[in-house]
């Protein structure tokens, strides 16, 4: 491997990450699948859900993730308010040993788009508590620098709504964001497929979080190595430099001789 | 007495400890974190917790989602 490629990390929460592909598990047919993707995906940082138990379930994701030396993140999705959210951040807390979280607080379950004051609230509560707090936040610039101001470890706008993969609908606001932001950008949900993830790369942001393009494509494992290279190939890319867009032709052949 | 423990009320023995209460829906040694009546219980202290009549316990574990 060469320098180029080697030294590249991502550094986010104090801790360098050789991926910049961070996954979701949410929506995989089942556990063996979820495992093989993440795999295929190279993620070292892997978000869950927390949940009530189910006496009868059988296996656990946070094994698919040990086996495998993937990190957790665990989220806080299906809260809608800064209370429910700070709650299930110490709950995933005193569960997973970490005081990382993913922090989710939507609005409805229709759009599932954040709640912009109910999120600042409890993200201002959990920095205050000693969290590393990675908040799921609209493509909002001004929203995304405010919960900078408040501590967070960083920001993941959405591109489209969850689940939804409609790729990124407001490419503008996310390099602003990008531009304007002093911590990782990571796009959080929309992705479809892996053009816009190398999309999100190519716009500057630091990494791409994402579940449900993989885990419920036709072949999860084989979307899941797209993302990996697509993820990669963006990001070279963004460091490369895009040439400036023309209206006419820029001949690519010296002219004299012909 | 009656407590609520994920949702579901049962019948239990009067001064139940928590500890005891989880093992009802788990035997997980790792992974999981408790709750009564909203307040986080670290696992420490679930031996010496104990419920009344009415609480609300909740079990918590890491699940496929977000």
């Amino acid at each position: 491997m060469t320098d180029w490629q080697a030294d590249d990390p991502l550094l986010l929460g104090g801790q360098k990450f050789g991926s910049r592909l961070i996954m979701g598990t949410g929506g995989a047919p089942s556990l063996d699948v979820l495992g093989r993707a993440l795999t295929a995906s190279g993620t070292e940082l892997t978000t869950v859900a927390m949940r009530r138990v189910d006496p009868g379930s059988r296996g656990s994701v946070l094994d698919v993730l040990t086996e495998r030396g993937i990190q957790v993140l665990p989220n806080t999705a299906g809260c809608f308010t800064a209370a429910e959210a700070v709650r299930t951040a110490k709950l995933a807390a005193e569960a997973l040993g970490t005081t990382w979280v993913k922090l989710e607080v939507i609005a409805d379950e229709v759009t599932l788009l954040p709640d912009p004051v109910e999120l600042l609230d409890a993200a201002e509560q959990l920095v205050a508590g000693g969290f590393t707090v990675l908040p799921y936040t609209n493509d909002d610039p001004v929203l995304a620098k405010r919960l900078e101001q408040a501590g967070c470890a960083a920001v993941m706008p959405l591109g489209a709504p969850i689940g939804s993969g409609l790729g990124i609908r407001n490419p503008h606001n996310i390099e602003l964001m990008v531009q304007a932001a002093s911590v990782p950008v990571i796009l959080d949900a929309g992705i479809g497929t892996a053009s816009d993830a190398a999309l999100a790369m190519e716009l500057g942001c630091d990494a791409v979080l994402l579940a449900t393009a993989v885990t419920r494509a036709r072949e999860p494992e084989l979307m899941a190595a797209a993302m990996r290279s697509a993820v990669a190939a963006g990001r070279l890319a963004y460091r490369a430099g895009r040439i400036p867009k023309r209206r006419y032709a820029l001949a690519s052949s010296p002219a004299a001789g012909a | 007495m009656v407590i609520v423990i994920n949702g579901a009320a049962r019948h239990v023995a009067d001064d139940l400890s928590l500890d005891r209460a989880v093992s009802l829906v788990s035997d997980a040694a790792t992974g999981i974190a408790a709750a009564v009546n909203g307040e986080l219980v670290r696992r420490a202290s679930w031996q010496s917790t104990r419920l009344a009549a009415g609480d609300e316990v909740e079990v918590l574990t890491a699940v496929q989602g977000g």
